[in-house]
């Protein structure tokens, strides 16, 4: 515990110090920049175009099943983590386990792979009529 | 309160010194890409502020004090003005494990690289909530981009790691540099070197993989509404993101501080150069991609080839090659 507070501690004073600074910067830009207010200082930028609509209209995203796996394959990564920190203490044993695990991950991706759920571009043209 | 103030006096140095060094460095960085974009293309660059346009970075900082600090009245306005906090905030905080030298780190953690890999999943918050909070076509698009980005390459970036920590059987930093005092981890883990530098390039958002803020097709992307400090906030936090990849990869696959005759921060300041001047040669030199392509790249290929890393370095220390 207290060797955990002596590391932390530093990296807390560091945050607050950087969260300081930043702060301070972003208010004194606001009293010394000016207020100025033309015809279309108002108006969304889009390139010269006037906006139609709010921008939070819905659109598909083609990559949510890419989302999706993000989150499995992420989750699945980390278990990898504490096999590679305790590596020496577990030897040949955690070895062929991490490779059970790894050769599942690779069968699963290859699967996904093979039914198509990661070629976004021919998902996205078989819909259309 | 006073001895407290005392005791830590070494630590406020060290802290007080890396923000003052870090974020004119960042901004440095700034002008030294545009002058070697120039070099490469066969025009000067910058030239005109002080001697070769070295103070140009603190023209374009009085300049944008002095802006208007306009908060769009179509945006969310708290999130709007969190976003770029987020962004500069957390690639800072990144730099706190980094071991420039034996002895100037503000926190030489046991968690060095958790910490660091955490800090950079953060950044990805403030691009994703300034696309949001702008409330702008583009930003959106942008913000929504930055998402597939951050999903095609957040998994091998650990994973490519892994190699290092088995061979290093540590995640403190320090150590991990000492560890490379034999041979430098880019010799055993050169695939996992280049998997994190392809990783680390689409971490900071650095041309080719610069999808979220694509100049010519989403006019800047998740930062279109922004202006004055808080654009140069994001702009800061790119630069420094830059200059974190390359200390990154100094540390974990270059030997960090270590090197013969000279002094330990020269070296670290030598490789991180260089390693920066790489990444703007990448930008003068390649094109971008889709963002489609980008993910199957990220999944099909370098996954399963960080994965594959992974497992013959564990196979091959076990028994015995290192």
């Amino acid at each position: 515990m207290g060797q955990a507070l002596a590391e932390l501690w530093p990296i807390l004073l560091y945050f607050a110090f950087t969260v300081l600074l930043l702060i301070g910067v972003m208010i004194l830009s606001s009293f010394l920049g000016p207020q100025t207010a033309g015809h279309s200082t108002d108006l969304p930028y889009e390139s010269g175009i006037l906006s139609l609509g709010g921008a939070r209209i819905k659109f598909g995203s083609h990559f949510f099943l890419y989302a999706i796996f993000f989150v499995i394959f992420d989750l699945e990564t980390l278990y990898l983590f504490a096999w590679a920190i305790a590596f020496e203490q577990v030897g040949v044993v955690g070895f062929i386990e991490a490779l059970v695990f790894i050769i599942i991950l690779l069968v699963a991706l290859v699967y996904l792979w093979r039914i198509g759920a990661l070629s976004m571009v021919n998902r996205h043209l078989a819909r259309k009529p | 309160m006073l001895d407290l103030i005392i005791e830590h006096a070494g630590l406020l140095i060290t802290i007080a010194l890396m923000v003052a060094v870090l974020i004119p460095i960042g901004a440095m960085l700034v002008w030294f890409e545009r002058r070697m974009l120039g070099f490469w293309q066969q025009r000067y660059g910058p030239n005109r502020v002080g001697p070769f346009g070295i103070l140009q970075s603190l023209a374009d900082l009085i300049k944008i004090l002095f802006k208007h600090d306009w908060i769009p009245p179509f945006a969310d306005k708290p999130v709007f003005i969190l976003a770029p906090m987020i962004g500069a905030v957390s690639v800072l905080m990144s730099f706190a494990v980094v071991p420039m030298t034996p002895n100037l780190v503000v926190s030489d953690s046991n968690i060095g690289l958790l910490f660091f890999l955490a800090m950079t999943s953060l950044a990805v918050y403030s691009v994703i909530l300034a696309g949001w909070a702008s409330n702008n076509k583009y930003a959106m698009l942008g913000g929504m981009r930055a998402a597939a980005q951050t999903i095609s390459y957040e998994v091998f970036m650990g994973v490519s790691l892994l190699g290092v920590v088995i061979l290093s059987g540590s995640f403190n930093l320090s150590e991990i540099v000492l560890a490379q005092s034999e041979l430098w981890y880019v010799v055993p883990q050169f695939l996992g070197f280049v998997i994190f530098m392809i990783a680390g390039i689409a971490e900071s958002h650095r041309l080719p993989f610069d999808l979220p803020e694509a100049e010519t097709e989403l006019c800047a992307g998740f930062h279109t509404e922004y202006s004055g400090i808080k654009f140069a906030l994001f702009f800061l936090g790119e630069y420094l993101g830059m200059m974190l990849i390359s200390m990154m990869i100094t540390t974990l696959f270059l030997g960090g501080w270590m090197g013969p005759w000279l002094p330990p921060i020269v070296w670290f300041v030598i490789k991180t150069l260089l390693l920066i001047c790489f990444f703007i040669l990448l930008r003068a030199a390649l094109p971008r991609p889709r963002f489609d392509q980008l993910l199957s790249f990220g999944w099909k290929w370098v996954l399963p080839l960080a994965l594959l890393n992974l497992v013959v370095t564990a196979a091959v220390k076990l028994w015995g090659g290192f």
